[in-house]
């Protein structure tokens, strides 16, 4: 097993999520983006796992993802009530603290 | 090449395809279905590296749970069905970055390990899963039980109005 076809698969997935982030301007869609990343970054480290013959990547890959759907549902319900709040879920409507 | 790097490359292939997928399409609930057969194709990258509850976690977290909770939040918002053209903002600095991060990372991590194949160990089951979280990482395991009640609390007292309003009127009094 060559690790390196994982490791520039997770590169490769990490790029696509940080471009999306740039890009996109719902805030959904950013969501899904910074799952994309949290993912590539599970996947470097279950590489790095059998790479190194221990469980321990593994188990922060789990931790990971447990993190993650925290993270999910905290920033579902902030998007929720900065949608009540303004009426738009896109990301450039929520200026106030820009300037 | 082997069956395992065979079955890489075919999940791999699906798994950037889907993902440059969500990033590109113009409809937002195709946006999500896509992300579902993003991560599910990595689940199956876990499979092959052999880290099956993590696979199965991925599965029920990922392709469960926090999908539909996005595609619940897409309906809530009253998103346009059809597909929405203001979605993109300029493309050339998150290009530059894009193009940064990926050629650095591949770069980095091409260069730490050469193309060199290294021995495939232990498979994680659950079983030998459960022993280490048990064993020395139960520590940050209970950190994790207290940090998903903390959220579980958050996203009540966030989502309902009723209850911040209440409490800053009492503090105000």
């Amino acid at each position: 097993m060559t690790p390196d076809y994982y490791l520039v698969l997770a590169a490769i997935l990490f790029t696509i999520g940080a471009v999306g982030v740039l890009v996109r301007r719902n805030a959904i869609v950013l969501f899904m983006c910074i799952e994309l990343m949290l993912n590539a970054a599970n996947l470097t480290l279950v590489a790095f796992s059998r790479i190194t013959g221990t469980l321990d990547g593994q188990i922060m890959a789990f931790f990971v993802m447990v993190v993650a759907a925290a993270e999910v549902v905290i920033g579902l319900a902030i998007i929720m009530s900065i949608f009540r709040a303004r009426r738009s879920a896109s990301v450039d409507d929520s200026n106030l603290l820009k300037y | 090449m082997s069956g395992a790097d065979v079955l890489l490359l075919a999940l791999g292939a699906v798994a950037v395809g889907a993902g440059a997928l969500v990033v590109t399409t113009r409809h937002l609930v195709r946006a999500g279905l896509h992300l579902v057969v993003c991560l599910g194709a990595i689940a199956g990258l876990y499979l092959v590296l052999g880290a099956e509850l993590v696979a199965w976690v991925q599965v029920l977290i990922y392709v469960g749970a926090v999908v539909i909770l996005l595609l619940f939040a897409v309906m809530l918002t009253r998103a346009p069905i059809g597909p929405a053209d203001d979605l993109d903002r300029a493309a050339w600095p998150a290009a530059l970055v894009g193009a940064g991060s990926g050629l650095g990372l591949a770069a980095l991590f091409v260069s730490a390990y050469g193309w060199r194949a290294v021995e495939v160990a232990e498979p994680g089951t659950a079983g030998l899963m459960g022993d280490r979280i048990f064993g020395s990482w139960v520590l940050p395991f209970e950190v994790v039980s207290v940090l998903l009640l903390a959220a579980l609390i958050g996203a009540i007292v966030v989502s309902r109005p009723d209850i911040g309003a209440k409490d800053a009127k009492e503090r105000a009094r």
